[in-house]
């Protein structure tokens, strides 16, 4: 976006509260990577230069990308810059830091979605003895007690983090919600590249039926590896990481899970099969099929007969709450949120003058919380606020 | 029903059951059951249900006749209102199970009841089913039973009484603890 405005030479500052790609920096556990490829992270003009293009980048080296691109463009970032409220004000908008005031014209909250672990109530039922962790506290398995861990949701953080703990040797069972199956590769292609030229990833906000439901996909199950390995439920359950279904309780030291694991599973292999049907499609109304594999399937989630209704938490020492994030507005003192907390917004434009939004799951498109779409919705809502400033 | 010879009556046959669970105790087995239903769409949300066969003691058994049940959604739902709403049937089976499960263990505790009635409420958020809020359930989010109970017994007795049934109940089970549940189309 800062590059945007400055295209438009429309005077701006940017405030951060750490240092530039301050989350990725402190909020990140060690292993993980990008869950999209390199050469997928394009920024106005600024994209992937080095010579591993289908590679997933660290954590270090998405810092690094963040960080050239904000000295790329001569970002006028001021770092260490807490804010502290954003309220309305005569002519605009008074945004209070710790580093003093701004008052400005337009807003753009860049804040993303996932500031606050979306801890469930149940957390209180859990017996004492047993550490709790969100994935904002997780950094490796070194950091657990030897034991069980209940790993609670099992879409791209609780399957990454349920594998890489029960490789340490610690025994995992990953109790599963809705979520989303992926292969990383498909055809020999990465499924990212798939979506994104099929135009899948471009498919837009305002074009979709309910696009309530649609912001609320969970991630797909993917995770970035040199292997470049899709880590599905079948690849868990081979690890040896016991499946059972969404935590329905706690009580007098007993988990409960959910009896509904089985269509759980089969709903998420009809949504895969789905968009590798459309794939297929696309791919032969495109001349794509001779350049790639044929088109196969995998094999549907495998589901025990009687998968764990209960679970007797004495013989778990970690639980790792991998239920979700929620922004956080506690600091935006604008009356733009629904009942439920949200941000009321059209593709990014808030329901206050001159207050735009970014970064928020299918914001404009269905690629808006990804790097790689950070892009075009800057491009669309620079234009829109700067329509707005020549408007007043 | 009343008292007899200063035994109690509840038309409960308790020596059946306690030679049962002894009998069971010996061949496992035979305390296998499976119980069945048919379920026919008619039209609308108005479906056909019967109950007949069942399998337990190591054979097929059968009730005496077929029982059928007809559920429906109101008119307020803008259906036909053809018989009870499914979630009302499970009100009908927990009050039921429990009613049943009283008058069983008040005759094993030489309690004679003199009426026992229950009212089943269950409070449901229709933001849930219509996909308004995902953050609301489908189901029920809460069930509430009330019981009024006229018997031979002091209030605490009573409680106890009641307390034992929801402690031996299948369907309070089925709907306070999580089942696996398998849907398959041929």
């Amino acid at each position: 976006m800062s590059r945007c405005l400055a295209e438009r030479a429309i005077d701006h500052v940017v405030l951060e509260r750490g240092a530039v790609a301050n989350s990725w920096r402190t909020e990140r556990w060690d292993s993980l990577r990008l869950l999209t490829p390199n050469w997928q992270s394009r920024l106005p003009g600024f994209g992937y230069d080095g010579d591993d293009p289908d590679g997933y980048r660290t954590v270090p080296e998405v810092i690094e990308f963040i960080d050239r691109y904000a000295r790329a463009i001569s970002a006028p970032v001021q770092t260490g810059t807490a804010v502290t409220s954003v309220r309305g004000a005569d002519d605009g908008y008074l945004v209070a830091t710790d580093q003093g005031d701004w008052s400005c014209r337009t807003v753009v909250l860049a804040t993303g979605a996932c500031n606050i672990p979306d801890v469930p109530a149940v957390v209180a039922s859990l017996p004492p003895g047993i550490v709790p962790l969100t994935p904002m506290q997780y950094r490796n398995p070194r950091q657990l007690p030897e034991g069980g861990v209940l790993v609670v949701g099992a879409s791209a953080t609780g399957t990454q983090i349920a594998a890489e703990i029960q490789r340490s040797g610690r025994p995992v069972i990953l109790a599963v919600g809705e979520h989303i199956r992926a292969p990383r590769l498909y055809r020999g292609r990465d499924i990212q590249w798939w979506m994104d030229a099929a135009g899948v990833l471009d498919e837009r906000y305002d074009a979709m039926d309910d696009i309530d439901r649609a912001r609320r996909v969970p991630s797909l199950q993917l995770t970035g590896s040199p292997e470049r390995a899709t880590l599905d439920l079948n690849a868990l359950t081979a690890m040896g990481v016991r499946l059972a279904g969404r935590l329905a309780g706690i009580s007098n030291g007993t988990a409960q899970f959910s009896g509904a694991l089985r269509n759980l599973c089969a709903l998420s292999d009809l949504k895969m099969n789905r968009l590798l049907d459309a794939i297929d499609a696309w791919a032969a109304a495109n001349g794509v099929d001779g350049t790639v594999e044929p088109p196969h399937r995998f094999a549907p989630t495998a589901v025990e007969d009687s998968p764990p209704l209960t679970l007797d938490l004495a013989r778990i020492r970690t639980v790792i709450w991998a239920t979700g994030f929620r922004p956080d507005y506690s600091w935006l003192h604008v009356p733009v949120l629904d009942r439920k907390g949200r941000i009321r917004h059209d593709g990014g434009v808030v329901a206050s003058p001159g207050l735009y939004v970014m970064g928020l799951q299918f914001l404009r498109r269905r690629k808006s919380a990804l790097i790689d779409g950070a892009g075009d919705d800057a491009r669309d809502l620079s234009g829109h606020l700067a329509t707005y400033l020549a408007g007043r | 029903m009343s008292a007899t010879n200063g035994q109690v009556n509840n038309g409960v046959n308790v020596q059946a059951l306690i030679d049962a669970r002894a009998a069971l105790t010996e061949a496992p087995a035979a305390a296998q059951f499976n119980w069945r239903a048919t379920c026919t769409w008619k039209n609308g949300t108005h479906s056909h249900s019967t109950v007949k066969g069942f399998f337990g003691l190591g054979e097929e058994q059968k009730h005496k006749s077929t029982f059928s049940f007809d559920a429906d959604h109101p008119e307020v739902f803008a259906s036909e209102d053809h018989g009870a709403t499914p979630v009302e049937f499970v009100l009908v089976a927990l009050g039921s199970c429990l009613t049943a499960g009283i008058a069983a263990v008040a005759q094993h505790r030489g309690i004679q009841l003199r009426s026992v009635s229950a009212t089943l409420e269950g409070a449901m958020d229709l933001q849930g089913i219509l996909g308004i809020d995902s953050d609301v359930r489908n189901g029920f989010s809460g069930i509430k039973v009330t019981y009024d109970i006229d018997a031979d017994a002091s209030r605490e007795d009573i409680k106890a009484l009641v307390a034992q049934s929801q402690k031996r109940s299948a369907v309070y089970d089925i709907v306070t603890n999580p089942t696996n549940v398998t849907v398959e189309v041929k």
